[in-house]
């Protein structure tokens, strides 16, 4: 069984994070950019299932700029067995990016895609979602445990919810979206660094698989959070009442 | 937007403001192809994780975490053996690699830097050099996997008894004591005093070392000694020593200014018997000059990642700290500081690589080995001196880092060849040179 991890290039976590001055967006010119970490524990996972011996291959996709062959590299370094870089300028949205996945599919036919939650540069939390929507797959989101079952074709997935952990079982294909607790990502080691240099990568555009990237979404303006004011101590329950109706209005 | 905090580790728990470094600061990546870089990348971010989280304790407490084995992690993540061959687990790649690795375990921490190198370059990488293949296959793969620590053992203590002591002895056995010592080898390290005397089966060696690094830990030690006292430099021979050789044992463990954690002490010989198996490469072949070339070269990596820690602590501090209405980065005074610790750090890492790149291309150059960690060092010092300036009262305070990265950076002046042996190599090198 072939295993599709999608991973993405974004802003490095630990990066003070700055919007521009035309306030299109958040600073990217000279920062440092790293594997979105979901990814990584998507990837971690990924790897895992085939060390057990429940599959054969594991591709990692990245879709955007040039620039993504470096995280891809990261990728194969960590133990993928290739890479598909889908080159594209501008802002790819989740329902694009699932999109162009769902095109990758029909070429590689996985009969497991992971994606980690959400990326932490838009925090969307939407395309894995999506994926399974266009393919009709089952999906497994917030994947805390992740167990495959080879012959009865199942992958069972424990799943953080609000209420505390949920269990499905899915049928394979599917589509698993990974939480933090899944598992702790392995470090690429210099051997294995090496070694991705041989791993191929494979490039393609959206329009070869025809996906249009035109999105719905414009982004009008970014701006910062406003500054956190200080707090205020209030004397009685009437005055937050007051404050909360006529001032927050909240209530 | 929300920050994914540690999404994969304890960093985030153990970030604090004050260590939280700007991973978007980069280095002059003109001196690395794009794999040296991935390196540099994954071992930064192994140190940052495992390693700079606890340097801290690791200055305070002078001693290795208890919770954690360093050395198995690095040797898990191959760092050990780096110039090793790959038959006993190494990576056999060479020293641009490795001085790689100690830059940004260095960052992490001075002191594990320290051991590091001392473990991997003059442990290991003299086993490799000069080992014959019996040697190498019993002590490379336990040294490269880090179950087993690795020194090595060149300088001699000072006698440091009452002078009446000596006197009385003296009186008594009618001579100086060959076990009292005084004017031993430090800088002059072909004056040691060690002996080993040939006997049936090895030799036994009588004396001591001081300040060898990892040696109240080591289990492999490269040890050198006196074979042919009237041979001067020809008269000095390698020996490997075992933990547990009967007449070999350690001493106090020194308390140092810097460099605490990486544990350091003085070793004691008295009538140690060492097989002839155990002599490394020949006898009278000392290897008292070479190895020292290349020790130099990959520690100099050390004063390296010092200096950029000093960066990591400086620039978010000025970028945040307002005096006078403005933050401290805003000020001349400061500007010109920062702009000297970057370049006294860039100038230093383009030499350091420059000349690791020569020696993995077969061209070692004892001026230039020596050169890199004399400028290396010198200049790491300063940095860290001119950070606790730019921290001002808080660099001052033990609770910023500041004060450690500089009692961390003066032993780089001091171990490998003090700053003015190395002056003195390069200046007759060139004085002989046409």
């Amino acid at each position: 069984m072939k295993i599709m991890v999608a991973i993405k290039r974004v802003v490095d976590y630990a990066v003070k994070i700055r919007v521009k001055s035309d306030r299109t967006g958040v600073e990217t010119n000279n920062v440092k950019m790293s594997m979105n970490p979901f990814c990584e524990i998507a990837l971690e996972e990924a790897l895992r299932i085939k060390e057990s011996g429940l599959a054969s291959e594991v591709v990692a996709v990245s879709m955007g700029p040039a620039q993504c062959v470096d995280t891809l590299r990261t990728g194969l370094a960590m133990g993928a067995d290739r890479g598909v870089h889908v080159e594209a300028a501008g802002q790819l949205y989740p329902l694009t990016v699932a999109k162009i996945l769902k095109s990758l599919v029909e070429v590689e036919k996985p009969g497991l895609i992971i994606l980690g939650k959400q990326a932490i540069d838009d925090d969307c939390n939407q395309t894995g979602q999506m994926v399974a929507g266009l393919l009709s797959w089952p999906q497994g989101t917030f994947a805390s445990k992740v167990v495959l079952d080879k012959e009865k074709q199942l992958a069972m997935v424990e799943r953080e919810v609000d209420g505390g952990l949920e269990t499905l079982e899915l049928d394979l294909p599917a589509v698993i979206t990974t939480d933090l607790r899944l598992n702790q990502p392995r470090y690429a080691t210099l051997p294995n660094i090496m070694k991705a240099k041989s791993k191929p990568i494979k490039k393609y555009t959206p329009q070869e698989l025809n996906v249009d990237v035109k999105s719905d979404l414009e982004v009008i303006q970014v701006t910062e959070p406003p500054k956190r004011k200080a707090g205020v101590i209030l004397s009685s329950v009437e005055e937050l009442i007051d404050k909360l109706k006529n001032e927050a209005r909240v209530i | 937007m929300q920050r994914l905090l540690g999404a994969r580790s304890l960093c985030a728990s153990f970030f604090t403001k004050k260590q939280k470094h700007s991973a978007a600061f980069s280095s002059t990546s003109l001196l690395f192809d794009d794999t040296q870089l991935q390196f540099k990348e994954s071992v930064g971010q192994f140190a940052r994780e495992n390693i700079a989280p606890r340097a801290a304790n690791i200055d305070q407490s002078n001693s290795f975490p208890q919770d954690v084995n360093l050395w198995k992690l690095m040797g898990n993540f191959n760092l050990h053996g780096i110039t090793a061959p790959q038959e006993y687990g190494g990576l056999g790649l060479g020293y641009l690699y490795h001085c790689i690795a100690m830059e940004e375990i260095s960052r992490a921490s001075g002191s594990v830097g320290l051991s590091y190198g001392a473990h991997s370059n003059l442990c290991i990488n003299q086993l490799v050099r000069h080992g014959s293949p019996a040697q190498k296959d019993k002590y490379l793969p336990k040294l490269i996997s880090g179950e087993h620590v690795g020194a090595l053992a060149m300088s001699e203590p000072n006698g440091n008894l009452p002078m009446l002591l000596l006197g009385l002895s003296t009186f008594l056995l009618g001579k100086l004591p060959d076990v009292f010592v005084f004017n031993a080898a430090g800088s002059d390290v072909v004056g040691m005093k060690c002996k080993a005397d040939r006997v049936d089966g090895g030799y036994i060696i009588n004396g001591n070392k001081m300040w060898c690094t990892n040696g109240p830990v080591a289990q492999t030690l490269v040890v050198y000694a006196k074979t042919d006292i009237k041979a001067g430099s020809k008269g000095i021979t390698a020996f490997i020593i075992e933990k547990g050789m009967p007449g070999f044992s350690t001493a106090q463990k020194l308390d140092k200014l810097g460099m605490r954690g990486s544990d350091t002490c003085e070793l004691v010989f008295e009538n140690c018997f060492v097989p002839n198996e155990n002599v490394l490469g020949q006898e009278g072949k000392g290897c008292v000059s070479f190895g020292l070339d290349l020790e130099r070269l990959v520690l100099a990596a050390g004063p390296l990642g010092i200096m950029q820690a000093c960066i990591d602590v400086v620039l978010p501090y000025v970028r945040q700290r307002e005096q006078f209405g403005r933050p401290l980065g805003e000020f001349q005074f400061i500007q010109g500081k920062t702009a000297d610790m970057y370049t006294a750090l860039q100038s230093s890492r383009s030499y350091v690589y420059s000349v690791a790149r020569d020696c993995d291309n077969g061209k070692v150059d004892p001026k230039d080995c020596a050169g890199v960690i004399l400028c290396a060092a010198e200049r790491a010092t300063q940095v860290a001196l001119q950070a606790i300036q730019c921290l001002g009262g808080n660099g001052y305070v033990n609770e910023y880092a500041t004060g450690r990265l500089l009692r961390d950076a003066k032993l780089y002046e001091i171990g490998a060849g003090t700053s003015e042996i190395r002056r003195m190599i390069i200046g007759r090198k060139l004085l002989k040179q046409q």
